[in-house]
């Protein structure tokens, strides 16, 4: 039965079977298989168009390598402690509405008429109630209040259509991405970030302001971008490619800040866990698994990492096990 | 839960450190009741306050966790719904809460099914009821439990006929003098940032009121299944309640079940006062085998000083969707809806900026903490003049006449059947026709 994000509405008698489908497995071996016909290409920036659209984005490389992760800034940004990473893609603008409509609106994925058993096998947000945007614009502006188990199915469909394997950034990664070689703020940081300083009151197109030195725009402000990892304290020793997985629904690390954000919280070391409260304005129990309805400043972008994981790993990135939050 | 609303002008130099909205992370109804002690004075621990639910589906055991996690000495002791696998599934969900699970303490003999089981549970030794059925049963549920004695949180809409209302507004009476609470589910006036913005207004922030545009467009909410995948055997009754959203009767339409949360804040920036007349379109245009309601309204309401409120609807697939106000004034607009906070713009400019708090937690938290103090909080009246302002519209779409709210409030047309049986038919009246269904 349909649930959504319903917004005041009272059903007396609505059932609620929200079971997440876990016996995924072969749906993820399905897309593997078509992974692997792709070799990876050279480390430079390239541009994809979703198959079957007019849609597309931009692809930017991020060198192997390492980094001081972390700040003495805030107790949660220390120690900071040496992380090593491989090299990846990363989206250069953070997911849009007309991308991620497309996952959410299987007809406006032109996926009527182009039947592809791998991408229809992908479970998909239930159709939402409400307008989603709130009236804070559509076209080029970047998608908000999607849970993380959303974006993670986003990612599942989305490399599912173009070949190429998706998923959510870890926090190391996205770190390491947004200071891009670099341990100095941006400065002047409205010349980067939508934040509270600059933005009106609301978010506003990616890649209007100017990149950082990897090319990667919205970094900072606009909205704030899900991980992969259980927000949680730092280790002090080295780490290589950590990934803290999620052993509960609350909380998650969010990162880069929002439009809705002062200056100190526009960081790329700043983290922010996520809430339950995200979710107060849905009066249904159980609650949505695809809708933040109170989170009108969180987005993502994905990445795509350099090495394609077994078709085991890659079923741990898309399905976080903890979807389903009680409260 | 601490907000403040600011002018522009105050903001001046100091938007670096604002925050338009705010997360909430702290403990949310606990908090309320234990920042007034005296009110659980004399109150054991062992007594709990004990509570009833009555419809068991999503938004019912949502109501039902709010109750729990209000004040920390309730139990959810007897519950009624028409199918066992909806009790079940709800039970379960509120059990996998923590902060309240060990007060989930409902024993098997205090699960009733069928069209009688509130009453069951109103007799079951409970001090409150939350009423969370599809809307046409409201009526008479709720004056049971106040005939009874019971505390209610009952939701919108309140009925879906005018002599449901005038039934509703008897209740409300009789609850005031029986010191009983009744609080409304019409959850945009426990809202902090929707009552700071009204607050705005009736403080002259706009001016002289000269129109409300509301907008609910949305997508549909239960559509109506094909009449093949009814089962062999199941009465008419059974199928459309099982299909409640459907059926004008038990519903009340859209105008009245979902976009009446936009005629109550018309309600509300009117003061509570009625309009004197209606005029409105509506109709349906994507075809629901089986089912009588509309899928769209257009209802225009006049007020004394020449005053209009305009209130639109529609639940489709694939069309623009918006839920949005527009209050126009002399002096200024008020728009909520169109970006994450209210604002005015005019000869006033503000913005909303604070800390958002769960507006349905927030109603539950006042029905505890007033029962706990003796001051019972009644929103009876209110709740039952908004759900008529929202039934008046639908009688001036079904009709396309002008309808006077004398006319509305008096109308005769009954559509609850006075006989509900459980196995029994039930004929489904055609979908109204604009200019040929008459004005009962």
């Amino acid at each position: 039965m349909r649930s959504g994000v319903l917004i005041c509405l009272v059903l007396g008698t609505g059932a609620f079977a929200q079971t997440v489908d876990v016996k995924e497995h072969d749906e993820v071996r399905r897309i593997h298989g078509r992974l692997q016909a792709h070799p990876v290409d050279k480390p430079a920036a390239y541009k994809v168009t979703i198959p079957n659209t007019t849609i597309s984005y931009e692809m930017v490389p991020v060198p192997a390598g390492s980094f001081e992760m972390g700040s003495d800034a805030k107790k949660d940004e220390r120690p900071q402690h040496k992380v090593n990473l491989d090299s990846f893609w990363m989206q250069a603008h953070e997911v849009t509405w007309d991308e991620y409509r497309l996952f959410m609106f299987a007809a406006q994925a032109g996926e009527v008429g182009h039947k592809d058993e791998a991408v229809d096998a992908v479970s998909r947000p239930t159709r939402p109630y409400m307008e989603m945007s709130f009236g804070m614009g559509i076209n080029g502006f970047p998608a908000i209040s999607m849970t993380q188990h959303a974006a993670n199915k986003y990612a599942e469909w989305l490399s599912a259509k173009t070949g190429e394997f998706y998923r959510l950034p870890t926090e190391a990664e996205w770190e390491y991405a947004c200071r891009a070689g670099s341990y100095v703020a941006p400065s002047p940081l409205a010349d980067y970030a939508w934040y509270a300083a600059d933005s009106g009151g609301k978010y506003q197109k990616v890649e209007t302001k100017k990149p950082n030195a990897w090319g990667l725009y919205d970094m900072l402000g606009n909205v704030m971008e899900w991980t992969l990892d259980q927000y949680g304290p730092y280790p002090a020793g080295e780490q290589t490619n950590p990934w803290v997985r999620a052993t509960q629904p609350y909380p998650h690390a969010v990162r880069g800040g929002s439009w809705n954000d002062p200056a100190d919280a526009v960081r790329c070391t700043a983290r922010v866990a996520s809430d339950a409260s995200w979710k107060q304005q849905d009066p249904q129990l159980p609650k949505s698994i695809w809708y933040q309805t109170d989170a009108q400043w969180l987005g993502f972008r994905l990445v795509r990492p350099a090495k394609v994981p077994s078709a085991e790993e890659m079923f741990k990135y898309w399905n976080s096990g903890v979807e389903h939050d009680e409260q | 839960m601490l907000y403040h609303g600011k002018t522009m002008k105050d903001q001046t130099g100091s938007s670096e450190r604002r925050n338009f909205l705010k997360a909430t992370t702290g403990a949310l109804g606990a908090a309320l009741v234990t920042g007034f002690p005296a009110i659980i004075s004399g109150q054991s621990v062992t007594n709990a306050i004990k509570i009833g639910l009555v419809g068991c589906g999503g938004r019912g055991t949502g109501a039902a966790s709010q109750a729990l996690k209000a004040d920390d000495y309730t139990e959810l002791t007897a519950v009624a719904d028409i199918d066992q696998s909806q009790v079940d599934n709800s039970m379960a969900t509120l059990k996998k809460i923590s902060k309240i699970a060990s007060r989930v303490k409902v024993e098997p003999s205090h699960v009733f099914l069928g069209l009688d089981a509130y009453q069951k549970v109103i007799d079951a030794g409970v001090e409150v009821v939350i009423l969370t059925t599809p809307p046409g049963f409201r009526p008479k549920h709720l004056a049971s439990c106040i005939d009874a004695g019971k505390h209610v949180f009952c939701e919108k809409p309140v009925s879906t006929d005018a002599p449901g209302i005038r039934w509703a507004l008897e209740t409300a009476e009789k609850a005031k003098q029986k010191n009983l609470a009744l609080v409304a589910g019409f959850c945009w006036r426990y809202n902090d940032m929707i009552k700071d913005t009204f607050q705005q207004m009736q403080d002259g922030a706009i001016g002289r009121l000269v129109a409300y545009y509301a907008t609910y467009y949305t997508s549909p909410v239960k559509p109506m299944p094909a009449a093949s995948a009814r089962p062999a055997g199941m009465s008419d009754t059974e199928w459309q309640i099982r299909n409640w959203y459907n059926f004008v009767w038990l519903c009340g339409d859209s105008l009245v079940e979902q976009a009446v949360h936009s005629v109550d804040k018309v309600a509300w920036a009117m003061h509570d006062e009625p309009p004197i007349s209606c005029v409105a379109t509506g109709g349906r245009t994507v075809p629901a085998e089986g089912g009588n309601i509309f899928d769209h309204f257009d209802a225009n309401y006049l007020y004394p000083n020449g005053v209009r409120a305009f209130v639109v609807n529609r639940q489709d697939e694939g069309c623009y969707n918006e839920n949005a106000d527009y209050i126009m004034g002399t002096d200024g607009i008020c728009t909520i809806g169109r970006g994450p906070v209210p604002r005015i713009e005019g000869k006033t400019n503000w913005t909303w900026s604070g800390e958002k708090y769960d507006m349905y937690q927030r109603e539950h938290d006042i029905l505890f903490a007033s029962i706990r103090r003796n001051q019972p909080k009644n929103d009876g009246k209110r709740l039952a003049t908004s759900t008529m302002l929202a039934i008046m519209g639908r009688m001036a779409a079904y009709t396309g006449q002008e309808v006077t709210w004398d006319q509305a409030l008096n109308s005769q047309e009954k559509l609850i059947p006075d006989h509900i049986d459980w196995n029994g038919s039930l004929p489904v009246p055609p979908r109204p026709q604009p200019g040929v269904t008459k004005f009962l």
